[in-house]
């Protein structure tokens, strides 16, 4: 029962609502420009949040989230039980190794005997591509998808987005350099498509053995010289090489490696002078970037970590819209 | 109410804040978004030019306290902005200012939102306009106006900040 905004207003009523348009977040690909936006500004609001003397809102009491990790991970359930906590949620953890999951039991029976228990959302690291899609199947749950295989980590992709956005200001139109373990990386999968969503112009390096096949499909500038991607660039994003993901030689040696495609303060010259320098965590030292890089002015490595815990608690507190239904159900 | 009747219930409002709280440099305004933020700045530039001392401004967003969260059968989330209080409020007489004063639902959400900043020494609540309705025991300091209104008619403040003019008015809607 709105009444109609009169024409002459100068600032038209910014929305009073909005949401996104999935049950899940399974991926970045899912997403439009306005639903990442959406999810952006929200964060901004969680990060006041986590500023405040009580770092708590009351906001999701009474619902409970699972994060059911099958692979390891101490940074992305760390930073999705902080986000949880600070939103009040009853939360619980349940890590494979020492599990109904090492006795044999299957993702989908091991989801079923979750959702019996009726969680509002269940929050899945999977080493399988397409888990969370699975589980989406077959849960009446929110599910949120927190590394799937070599699929997508979306919230990671967001937090990316959200400390590159406080950084410059605005995503479309910068040079970002993405450089390493491209063929094992759903961080850049999930990467790519939200930053060429929004308009960044996106190159990639590695050694020819580690550049996924058509990855010119994404619409990116790919390169095997990493001095090319570096050229300029305003955004230099490292990925770390995943040897626990590698099945056969890559490359000869890390030593070898760190001396055509590390990150180091010498080459760091050719990029911007206000370049901003991240990893996703956690970093191999030495192989993928130099420590004096890894700590040093340009990096914003930590930034990414105290600001994923905001945009997990956007992703939720999005997420949650409309639970009362299904809890009557 | 008209734009003059707008700005001569903020100026009588600001006397009345001043007269009531003696030391204005204990005081602080916290305005609730939306149109509460504008109604504090202009309320607080008015206490610091009558008492001589210089009153912050802050604004709080609520969204995140509402009791009627995921309440909707379905649909969309209510858009949370950022909330922005550049001081401590501990130990200060906060000055809580919103547009209209109608369920009081808002206030209990922001009287706890507040409390989450830190422990002010007092709280008291300023509207422009008092609506009636009240579904809680709250109840309002300072007032710009009570205006008596029935269920079926919204109140719409407008100011200038943020529609181009001031004004308030009543408008019917169907039931």
């Amino acid at each position: 029962m709105k009444t109609e905004i009169p024409a002459h207003v100068v600032n038209p009523v910014e929305p009073k609502t909005a949401s996104l348009r999935g049950r899940h977040l399974l991926g970045i690909a899912e997403l439009s420009p306005e639903e990442i936006g959406l999810i952006l500004d929200t964060s901004d609001a969680m990060k006041e949040v986590g500023s405040r003397a009580i770092k708590k809102v009351p906001t999701l009491r009474g619902r409970t989230v699972v994060n059911l990790f099958f692979e390891p991970s101490t940074r992305t359930r760390t930073s999705f039980e902080i986000a949880e906590k600070r939103l009040s949620a009853d939360t619980l953890s349940v890590a494979a190794a020492g599990s109904s999951v090492a006795k044999g039991e299957t993702l989908a029976d091991t989801a079923r005997n979750l959702e019996a228990m009726s969680p509002d959302i269940i929050v899945l690291r999977h080493s399988a591509s397409g888990a969370c899609h699975l589980l989406a199947h077959i849960c009446r749950s929110r599910i949120v998808n927190a590394g799937d295989g070599m699929h997508e980590h979306p919230t990671q992709a967001l937090l990316d987005a959200f400390t590159i956005r406080e950084r410059k200001g605005h995503i479309a139109g910068l040079k970002i350099a993405i450089v390493g373990d491209l063929l094992h990386s759903r961080v850049l999968r999930s990467n790519l498509i939200l930053l060429q969503k929004l308009g960044a112009e996106v190159w990639v390096s590695a050694p020819a053995t580690l550049m996924p096949p058509g990855i010119d499909r994404f619409g990116v500038r790919a390169t095997t010289r990493i001095d090319e991607a570096v050229e300029g660039a305003d955004v230099v994003m490292m990925l770390r090489i995943q040897q626990e993901r590698m099945t056969g030689h890559f490359f000869p040696s890390t030593r070898e490696y760190f001396t055509l495609f590390g990150m180091t303060e010498e080459r760091l010259r050719r990029a911007a002078a206000d370049v901003i320098i991240m990893h996703p965590g956690p970093m191999n030292r030495g192989v993928e970037i130099a420590s004096e890089v890894a700590d040093g002015p340009y990096s914003v490595i930590l930034d990414q970590v105290a600001n994923g815990v905001a945009v997990r608690m956007a992703v939720l507190y999005l997420l949650a819209g409309g639970m009362a239904d299904e809890a009557a159900h | 109410m008209d734009e003059a009747q707008v700005g001569r219930a903020l100026t009588r409002i600001a006397h009345e804040i001043v007269e009531r709280n003696r030391d204005a440099s204990e005081l602080a305004l916290v305005g609730v978004r939306t149109r509460g933020v504008p109604l504090a700045r202009r309320i607080g530039r008015a206490v610091s030019e009558i008492a001589g001392e210089t009153v912050p401004a802050g604004a709080l967003d609520i969204t995140l306290y509402r009791d009627d969260l995921m309440r909707q059968p379905v649909g969309p989330q209510p858009v949370v902005r950022s909330t922005d209080i550049p001081f401590s409020i501990d130990d200060r007489r906060i000055l809580l200012v919103d547009d209209v004063l109608y369920t009081g639902r808002t206030v209990r959400a922001a009287l706890d939102a507040l409390i989450d900043f830190g422990r002010p020494r007092a709280i008291q609540l300023v509207v422009l306009v008092d609506r009636g309705h009240r579904e809680l025991p709250i109840k309002a300091d300072y007032v710009g106006k009570n205006v008596p209104t029935s269920l079926r008619q919204s109140v719409q403040v407008r100011l200038m900040e943020i529609d181009g003019r001031d004004e308030v008015s009543i408008e019917e809607h169907a039931p």
